[in-house]
């Protein structure tokens, strides 16, 4: 091989490059999955249980089919394959087969002329229920041994004590993703049988699996295209709408829409599991670490979607990113009848990072210790074992580091002005200067990337080089986050082009990009496309006897030697790839093994106002050092640690889902409350570039630990301004007034 | 859904007192979403927006078709500071007073006001013509008032021996764009102090006996503050839902009732 040179390209790496879908969005000239439309199509609407369990006496859709306009009425004895759909385990009826598991189970699929008609198809199909008590209490759940998954983790000596010991109970309660974007789709049918398909979606491959095994058709003639998705944080892992649409269709032959509408959205998908938590700490009289015992439960629902994953992750980074020998932990997914919990932006770890933290809080008190001292002092860094499954750390994992940065950030100036905007109650003028108590806390989280646990997690992608640029071909879900801007930029300076479109191909037409989740695409989809046009440009070169490509051709020693034209004289050159990362394993029988092809960390700091007498916050700064391995993009780096941290403010002082015996009471953007502009905090971030073992350009996902260490910074600045102990996300008002 | 716009005030009571089951639409942000939601679907409606009639503003006398935006900007400090916590920008510049008043919900936001103010509703019908009535007549229970199917809400009224001072705060649990949790308006002046609440009762309320207790004092003390706090934490009658529990309310209205005697006393 000849040296090459660096590329000179414009839009390469490192830079702020605007995204390709950014003005489109803003101008209204973008198509979400939402504003498709068909010639001749139908319009869509679900009838749903109005009881967390209750068994069908009676269901007849023949009143439904006398509308006018009504044209079809599925239910679950339409479903012509598998009667049952899930990710992990296909466990839920594509439509309910008789008991209704969960408040909101679809029961029934009206297509009609206009959404109008199929609403009035739903409400007019007959049907009588008898309805059962619902298991709603999670601890009777495991009583009762309806459990998804449970892992025994077990390392290291479990006589061990320490002199210092701090237990804790903690609990997060149900936070939903609300994307903006509710679930929407198009089915269109082929006219030989098939069809196409286009639903918000993290994962097109996934979905088509488990569509054509409910529909029995064979692979080639359902084709899952990516549609436009307005956000995503887990909400789209697994299936909403897309069986019972592409059924419609092909009952129907004709193009079937449907769109949830907000308050369907938040029981048509899956939400953070909520958790109880008991933890015990114990170290020694300094505040090492001696061992960490935990008994965890989460809330799956009433169905398993990926529940066992999560269960992984509350398991494995239930102690953090610290050093601990001896760690017992009890972790398990119990099957209720509330709403089905699945994939949520941080995955598990959300939940034992929140009481984890706590517990480092409690022993650091009890040691009289600063917070950070203490982390610091457990400090886990490369090479070492990970203290729950003893795996040996590769890659970047500068524990150290955040810590240094969280220290170097100056504090915010103390409130000075009385202008609500800056004060707790914000407009309601509820506060005045001198109600107000500042804390601060901190905390650290551990994130696996990718996944883990022996999945053969793949991304396939295609470079193509054409006479004008390059093409990158990929079914990886662009949900918003920016991986369309990042495969171009990636292209760009494997390339030495500025030309590179981003094609998005459907099911039949490449394979699997795995899940735009678990903070994986810039790493797995990015390095797909990163060896690909590397093997692509290595050939290009090794053709032409150069040492450099450039926008208009290939280089040797400065002097072209081949146009684009030339080099593409018999056609495109194209190279495809199937990308894997570091293989892992299953854990063992106690939890342990390889099971982590890597990590991120990251660190927070937040700055809280607080009006104690009347429980009210303003989050004023969160500081945040996060574990990047190397900036790809600044601005959508920054735009992913806003986000994040914004959605754990959310978590941590007002985002729940309020469920009553399995009905969710709030289901409504009135009442499910995310911060506003007057809730963001200001945010200053340092990003940690120590390059990782695998990626492109030694680059790390980072959609999710911004969310993660968030929460239970803003968590621990409340209880330091008000000395309450504040065991429950959200904190809400009354939890800090006591009353 | 039917629609008429009407042009003016008499057009929109023929048209009300022809179909009394039609529903008024004036900005639409509390009706249009009760459609949305599936919640009430009306045969017809009759839109006010054209009807300048109901847009006149006097100190003593806002039309019912006066939006949010405008009223930001009104002399009365607490309607106005209760103006500017209506939800965002875009339902400020669409919400009404009247369509807060015709909605009744225990949380609107501009009925303390009116009830710490002893506002009156004026109400016209087409074939009655005006009749005015007290706000504690109108408001008879959870988004219930005594409105009759031919009426239109035309005004709010306030007598003219308006209190020197007036304060309004609501607790919520974001900074922005909230329904109340407890909403509160205190009035101080010649006649002494009036204290209003929304979200603890069916209806916008006055503590009344903390009004006469505190109005027994001439320069309350520290104790006398936290007494009339106390009794206002007393008479609410809040209830525990999903946005708040009813200690929390109680504790709240408190709290917020002495800030803003103390506000007004400052
Ligand atoms: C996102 C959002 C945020 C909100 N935030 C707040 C808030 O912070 N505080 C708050 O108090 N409210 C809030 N609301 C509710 C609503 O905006 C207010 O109640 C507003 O004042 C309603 O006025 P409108 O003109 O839109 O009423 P409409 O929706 O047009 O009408 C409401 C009701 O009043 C009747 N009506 C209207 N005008 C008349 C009339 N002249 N005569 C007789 N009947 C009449 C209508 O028939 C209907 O029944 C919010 C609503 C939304 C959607």
């Amino acid at each position: 091989m000849t040296t090459r040179t660096k590329p000179r390209v414009r839009g390469g790496i490192g830079e702020d490059v605007v995204r390709p879908d950014g003005i489109p969005k803003l101008t209204g000239n973008f198509a979400f999955a939402s504003d498709l439309v068909a010639d001749g199509m139908l319009w869509a609407a679900t009838l749903r249980s109005p009881h967390a369990h209750a068994v069908i006496v009676s269901l007849d859709t023949t009143p439904a089919l006398a509308i006018p306009g009504v044209r079809a009425v599925i239910t679950q004895d339409d479903v012509p394959g598998h009667p049952l759909f899930g990710q992990e385990k296909a466990d839920q009826p594509v439509l309910c087969d008789g008991v209704a598991r969960y408040w909101g189970e679809p029961v029934a699929v009206v297509a009609a002329d206009d959404p109008e008609t199929a609403r009035r198809g739903v409400e007019a199909i007959a049907i009588e229920w008898e309805p059962l008590a619902p298991v709603s209490d999670p601890e009777a759940a495991e009583n009762s041994d309806h459990i998804f998954r449970r892992i025994n983790v077990r390392r290291g000596d479990l006589g061990a004590k320490g002199e210092v010991v701090v237990e804790g109970y903690y609990e997060i309660g149900t936070q939903d993703q609300a994307p903006l974007g509710t679930e929407a789709g198009l089915a269109i049918p082929d006219g030989e049988g098939g069809i196409d398909l286009w639903v918000t979606s993290q994962w097109v491959h996934i979905d088509h699996g488990q569509i054509v095994r409910c529909l029995d058709l064979p692979d080639h003639m359902v084709r899952c295209h990516p549609a436009g998705i307005g956000g995503a944080f887990g909400a789209r892992e697994d299936m909403s709408m897309h069986v019972h649409i592409s059924l419609l269709a092909l009952i129907t032959r004709r193009p079937i829409k449907m769109v949830y509408d907000r308050s369907e959205s938040f029981v048509g998908h899956v939400k953070r599991h909520s958790a109880r938590m008991w933890y015990r700490h114990e170290a020694t009289p300094e505040g090492r670490l001696v061992r960490v015992t935990a008994k965890v439960i989460l809330d799956g629902g009433a169905y398993m979607h990926t529940s066992a994953a999560v269960t992984g992750n509350a398991a494995f980074f239930a102690v953090g990113p610290y050093v601990c020998d001896n760690v017992e932990l009890d972790v398990v997914s119990v099957k209720t009848n509330n709403p089905p919990a699945g994939a949520m932006r941080g995955f598990g770890v959300v939940q034992t990072c929140f009481g984890a933290e706590s517990q480092m809080d409690r022993l650091a008190q009890e040691l009289d210790m600063e917070p950070l001292a203490l982390r610091r002092l457990n400090a886990l860094e490369a090479g070492q074992p990970f203290s729950t499954t003893g795996q040996i750390i590769e890659g970047a994992f500068p524990t150290t580091a955040i810590i240094d940065a969280l220290e170097s950030f100056p504090l915010p100036p103390p409130l000075e002005s009385d202008d609500p905007v800056h004060l707790p109650g914000g407009t309601g003028l509820t506060t005045p200067r001198s109600a107000v108590v500042r804390g601060i806390g901190y905390a650290l989280s551990a994130k696996n990337l990718a996944f883990s646990e022996g999945f053969d997690d793949y991304a396939e992608a295609r470079v193509v080089l054409t006479p004008v640029g390059a093409e990158v071909h990929t079914a990886a879900m662009e949900v918003g986050q920016g991986l369309v801007t990042l495969l171009q930029q990636i292209a760009r300076t494997v390339l030495g082009t500025g030309h590179v479109a981003v094609v998005w191909d459907d099911t039949s037409q490449i394979g699997s990009a795995g899940s735009t989740s678990a903070s994986r695409q810039t790493q797995m989809t990015g390095g797909a496309v990163h060896a690909a046009a590397v093997a692509l440009r290595d050939k290009v070169l090794d053709d032409h006897g150069a040492d450099e490509l450039r926008e208009d051709g290939a280089y040797r020693d400065g002097e072209r030697v081949a146009t684009l034209e030339e080099i593409c004289a018999s056609g495109p050159v194209d190279h495809w790839i199937r990308f894997r990362h570091p293989e892992t394993e299953e854990p063992d029988e106690n939890g342990q093994g390889n099971l982590h092809p890597g990590y991120a960390l990251a660190g927070h700091r937040a700055v809280v106002d607080v009006d104690p007498e009347l429980g009210l916050v303003r989050v004023v700064q969160i500081d945040t050092a996060q574990d990047v391995g190397k900036v790809l993009n600044p601005k959508a780096l920054m735009g992913q640690v806003e986000g994040g941290i914004l959605q754990g403010v959310g978590l941590a002082t007002m985002e729940e889902l309020v469920i009553d015996k399995g009905i969710i009471r709030n289901p409504t953007f009135t009442d499910y409350l995310l911060p506003t502009s007057l809730d963001a905090p200001h945010v200053n971030a340092v990003f940690i570039e120590e390059g990782d073992h695998w990626g492109p350009f030694g680059a790390k996902g980072a959609g999710e630990p911004p969310t993660i260490s968030s929460t239970p910074a803003v968590a621990a600045a409340i209880r330091q301004a008000t000395g309450k102990a504040l065991t429950r996300v959200p904190i809400l008002p009354q939890d800090i007034t006591g009353t | 859904m039917e629609f008429v716009a009407a042009k003016d005030l008499d057009e929109a009571l023929v048209a009300k007192a022809n179909h009394p089951d039609a529903e008024f639409l004036a900005g639409g942000t509390d009706l249009m979403v009760e459609v949305n939601l599936a919640h009430h679907r009306p045969s017809s409606a009759i839109g006010l927006r054209r009807v300048d009639e109901l847009r006149e503003m006097t100190d003593l006398r806002i039309g019912a078709g006066v939006t949010w935006a405008t009223l930001e900007s009104h002399p009365h400090r607490a309607l106005a500071q209760a103006a500017r916590t209506v939800g965002s920008p875009q339902i400020r510049a669409a919400g009404t007073l009247g369509g807060n008043i015709g909605t009744a919900s225990p949380a609107g936001d501009g009925l303390p006001w009116i009830a710490a103010l002893d506002g009156t509703i004026e109400l016209r019908s087409k074939d009655r013509g005006t009749r005015v009535m007290p706000w504690r007549e109108f408001f008879v229970g959870v988004k219930r008032t005594a409105i009759l199917p031919d009426e239109a809400i035309v005004a709010v009224r306030i007598p003219e021996d308006t209190p020197a001072r007036q304060e309004f705060a609501k607790i919520g649990v974001r900074n922005a764009m909230v329904i109340s949790t407890v909403s509160c308006v205190v009035t101080h002046g010649d006649n002494g102090t009036t204290v209003a609440l929304g979200s603890v009762a069916p209806t916008p309320m006055r503590a009344t006996r903390a009004e006469e207790m505190i109005n027994a004092e001439k320069n309350p003390s520290e104790a006398a503050l936290a007494e009339f706090a106390r009794i206002v934490s007393e008479e609410v009658r809040p209830i525990t839902d999903h946005r708040s529990t009813e200690s929390y309310r109680r504790h709240g209205a408190g709290v917020l009732a002495r800030r803003l005697l103390e506000r007004c006393l400052s």
